[in-house]
């Protein structure tokens, strides 16, 4: 797609063009906001603008290189030709004019309208690369201003440039540093920006002034109406023309303004600023347009204007991860003094998830919407892409930069990440501390699911939830299509909780290991959620022992952290009498038993193979003679090397010994493994387990491995294990205090037994859900059948 | 595929309208306006029985030699009537179910905007859309 031929001419032309928008003069790439106002100016619809855009490759890209320009260029001249926008088109169409960029003062598109001031850049865009770009300077001071455009800015930004603008052509170099300027410094960067970008604006000076005036003066206008009840009603200006936003924007919440920015210097100014703004009007209008729509997308929402947003937000519900209930949101929008029925579209717009209800998002996208509106822009008939609520998929991380770059594409990549909700990263940032607090907090129930896949149930649910509940880590895990559902978190905890109903000293990590498998289940990667389990799991049972690595890889970790706690550990298993003993014992092996025949997905393991981890690690410190582990982090280390030497480390504790003995034992519960193996193998096909038959020890270990590389949850396992390895530990102790001559082949044999029972418990989660999956195939087919019957009133 | 589509109010007055225009529109407004007799009858023989159990699609309510008219009431006895033209290959059961599924969860969604009054009439886009959709393919 990319082949192109061009004309000489057409080739000089856009080379100049070219390096006009090549504003850091990397020679490669065009920056986005000068391409954009370029495009802008060539008087096409956005919509085309945005075809062009992708078609040229740069959304893909994510910047204009050359030959993207190149090919945007030549398609504008196709578009402007009436042709239709087809690649095809590129080569074949012939005598094709020049793209017309057009560069003048128009007032009536107020949209996307060229807004190139006239005077020195008219028409000179090939030839005038160089001369534009030595113009910044003295736009400088209008930039300034730039901001203070046409979808509004906090009202002291207008007046403060306003106030600047006085001293002529001040500081070209700091446009944004007003010392009395309060808006955040990311606008600042957004406007240098824009200067770079704006290209060729250079009697800006004057309605630069004017138009602050106008600004400065209808803002005070608006002040000095009395702030009544109604702030809203005398605010709202009687004139209507289309001003550039920041009017109409400012005086739509005059109410809250920040008393601070009162200028307090153009009261007197107020009655000129009429006539002052109207004459300012043609010259200022397609400036603040132009910057208005600045970098291409007259939707995306500058980051004063998300400040004011949120602002505004915040005085109708102080939580920003709350909702705006819908009575509330009327009554601010009808301040606005917008027709019902464009509030109501507004809202059908603006309202994501349909719940009746405005998020962060929402709101700024309804505010958004309506200032565009006062501002004379046509509301569009569907959400703007830049608008959109960001679906904040905390479990999915390529979702967001995903996001950001559909975004952002359509701005300045400066602009970029301000002008993402600013909710986004306040959730992820609250993701991770939400993770660390989760060690402090016990997680005692499964939450609810949602079913619904949908990425806007999503983002709801994770709002209410990090709103409702910072201390619950199962809501970040939400995002993650819920294919657990309640369903599942219910009988995996319960399996748990009766595996380790005899360990009371261990109900409270149970009922965490519960509740945190299926969540940890959920989240492929929830790294975090075992080491809060890990941690939350040290003080009543023996903290986490350096478990056999075979079963799972991830527990680098938890084998660190294991290695901590070993020590000071070991001491525990022999001082600590675990009090349940027995009972827990043959539990795991008849919970794990009749779920024989529901094994599930990989999902599943992580309980089967932290119990199996479980047992082994806690028996190290038991049975110090127990040598299995350093075969099995022999054999590891053939297939999972990432995690063996973490667990060698640890096994190192007591497993020297147990070498020699190791070696039987294990292939002795590898053979017992095999059978379930095969089991699993033919449940989980998928799993690509190996030939049961292969080398005793290696079919387990492969079978864990495939395991391993089907559950990528390795961490998780290390404080599943650990918990259930309290659990099964107790089940121990009395064992090894026996008989000395016979403790080793009781150990021996305990290890088996519990390989054994890590083994058919991993099956059975796993054929557990399969079974889940296949009841709810079972019901999507009833319910199917349901609609197709005839129903029953003819 | 259908004809005309029309949600009615609780107290029989239309809230939202809409025929193919190429037919007499007035027709089918008669049409609406009688079968909501047969609605009624519905709504109260099984509303006897069953109380809250009452399904909301109504099915056919009145078939004529032109055209058909399927009935739909939610549970706040909003009414939503489709006709549908007989000539078309009879529409199986289900694809009205589901249009009226969509009609009521649009018809939803414009009740969630608080921007509107129950008892206004619907002027949003979105069902608009969501009508045209419906009757786009209607002979």
């Amino acid at each position: 797609m990319e082949s192109l031929t061009l004309t000489d001419v057409e080739q000089k032309y856009y080379s100049d063009l070219f390096v006009y928008c090549d504003t850091d003069n990397t020679k490669k790439v065009a920056s986005n906001g000068r391409v954009l106002d370029l495009f802008r100016a060539a008087q096409l619809p956005s919509e085309v603008v945005l075809q062009i855009t992708e078609l040229c490759g740069a959304t893909r890209l994510g910047h204009f290189g050359r030959s993207q320009f190149y090919i945007a260029l030549k398609l504008i001249a196709i578009a402007q030709s009436g042709l239709p926008l087809r690649v095809e088109s590129l080569n074949s169409v012939k005598d094709l004019p020049l793209p017309r960029f057009v560069v003048g003062k128009n007032e009536a598109e107020a949209r996307h309208a060229a807004l190139y001031p006239d005077t020195d850049s008219q028409g000179l865009y090939p030839a005038s690369a160089t001369a534009v770009i030595p113009r910044p300077p003295a736009r400088g001071l209008q930039i300034k201003k730039g901001p203070a455009t046409s979808i509004a800015l906090p009202v002291h930004e207008v007046i403060q440039p306003l106030a600047t603008n006085i001293e002529p052509q001040p500081e070209p170099t700091s446009p944004v540093v007003s010392p009395d300027q309060s808006p955040p410094t990311s606008p600042h960067s957004w406007r240098k920006h824009q200067r770079q970008h704006s290209g060729g604006n250079v009697d800006r000076q004057q309605p630069a002034v004017v138009v602050a005036a106008a600004a400065g003066a209808v803002w005070t206008q608006f002040r000095e109406p009395p702030t009544g009840p109604v702030p809203g009603e005398g605010m709202w200006p009687s004139h209507s023309p289309p001003l550039p936003g920041q009017e109409s924007w400012v005086s739509f919440t005059a109410d809250t303004p920040p008393s601070s920015t009162i200028p307090g210097m153009h009261p007197s100014s107020a009655q000129d600023s009429t006539t002052l703004r109207t004459a300012a009007m043609a010259g200022s209008t397609n400036e603040m347009q132009r910057q208005s729509s600045c970098y291409d997308d007259p939707w995306k929402i500058t980051d004063e204007q998300r400040q004011y947003y949120i602002n505004q937000f915040k005085t109708i519900q102080p939580d920003l991860t709350g909702f705006i209930p819908g009575s509330a949101a009327k009554e601010f929008f009808t301040k606005s003094k917008l027709p019902i029925l464009e509030l109501s579209h507004i809202w059908e717009l603006s309202d994501f998830d349909k719940d009746g209800a405005l998020t962060l998002d929402e709101f700024c996208a309804a505010f958004h919407l309506v200032v565009a509106r006062k501002n004379g822009y046509d509301l569009p008939e569907k959400l703007p892409e830049s608008l959109m609520p960001k679906l904040i998929d905390l479990d999915d991380s390529a979702e967001v930069p995903e996001a950001a770059a559909d975004v952002g594409y359509s701005g300045s990549p400066v602009e970029d990440p301000p002008n993402k909700s600013p909710s986004m990263p306040s959730l992820n940032q609250a993701w991770p501390e939400m993770n660390q607090s989760n060690e402090d907090t016990a997680i005692v129930h499964p939450v609810p699911i949602r079913m619904t896949p949908s990425k806007i149930h999503m983002q709801e649910m994770e709002l209410k939830r990090t709103g409702s509940d910072n201390n619950n880590p199962t809501s970040p895990l939400l995002t993650n299509p819920p294919e657990l559902s309640e369903e599942t978190n219910l009988p995996a905890s319960m399996k748990f909780a009766a595996s380790n109903s005899g360990g009371d000293g261990y109900s409270s990590s149970d009922s965490y290991t519960s509740d945190q498998e299926p969540i940890t289940r959920q989240r492929s990667h929830s790294g975090t959620s075992p080491e809060t389990l890990k941690v939350v799991a040290a003080p009543p049972p023996p903290p986490p022992r350096p478990h056999a690595s075979h079963s799972r890889s991830s527990s680098l970790d938890m084998n660190r952290t294991f290695a901590a706690v070993t020590a000071p550990g070991q001491q525990q298993p022999s001082t600590i009498a675990y009090p349940p003993a027995v009972p827990p014992r043959p539990l795991p092996t008849q919970s794990s038993a009749p779920h024989t025949g529901h094994r599930g997905d990989a999902e599943g393991v992580p309980a089967g193979g932290a119990g199996l981890t479980a047992t082994s690690p806690h028996q190290i410190p038991q049975q110090p003679n127990f040598a299995d582990f350093s075969q099995f982090t022999a054999f590891a280390a053939s297939e999972q090397p990432s995690s063996l030497p973490e667990v060698d480390t640890h096994s190192e504790a007591g497993q020297v010994e147990k070498a020699p003995e190791g070696a039987g034992p294990l292939r002795t519960v590898k053979s017992d493994g095999q059978a379930d193996e095969r089991t699993a193998a033919t449940v989980n096909s998928a799993k690509g387990a190996s030939g049961p038959l292969a080398p005793p020890p290696k079919p387990v270990r492969r079978r864990l491995k495939s395991e391993d590389e089907l559950r990528p949850e390795d961490e998780p396992l290390g404080p599943q294990k650990s918990n259930i390895i309290a659990a099964v530990l107790a089940t121990q102790p009395s064992i090894p205090r026996s008989v000395g001559k016979d403790k080793k082949a009781i150990q021996a044999s305990i290890r088996r037994n519990k390989e054994t029972n890590t083994v058919l418990a991993r099956l059975n989660s796993e054929l557990q859900q399969q079974l889940k999956d296949l009841l709810e195939e079972r019901i999507s087919l009833e319910v199917q059948l349901e609609q197709l019957r005839p129903f029953s009133h003819l | 595929m259908a004809v005309c589509i029309s949600v009615i109010a609780k107290e029989n007055y239309p809230l939202y309208i809409r025929s193919v225009p190429t037919q007499n529109e007035l027709k089918f407004h008669y049409t609406v306006h009688t079968s909501l007799d047969v609605v009624e009858e519905k709504i109260s023989a099984v509303g006897k029985s069953l109380g809250d159990q009452r399904e909301l699609y109504l099915g056919l309510l009145y078939p004529t030699e032109d055209y058909k008219v399927y009935g739909y009431v939610t549970n706040s006895k909003v009414k939503f009537v489709i006709v549908v033209d007989s000539s078309n290959t009879s529409l199986r059961d289900n694809e009205i179910r589901s249009m009226f599924r969509k009609l009521h969860n649009s018809f939803t969604d414009v009740m969630c905007n608080p921007f509107h009054n129950p008892g206004d009439t619907i002027q949003s886009k979105v069902f608009d859309g969501i009508v045209s959709g419906m009757m786009v393919t209607a002979g």
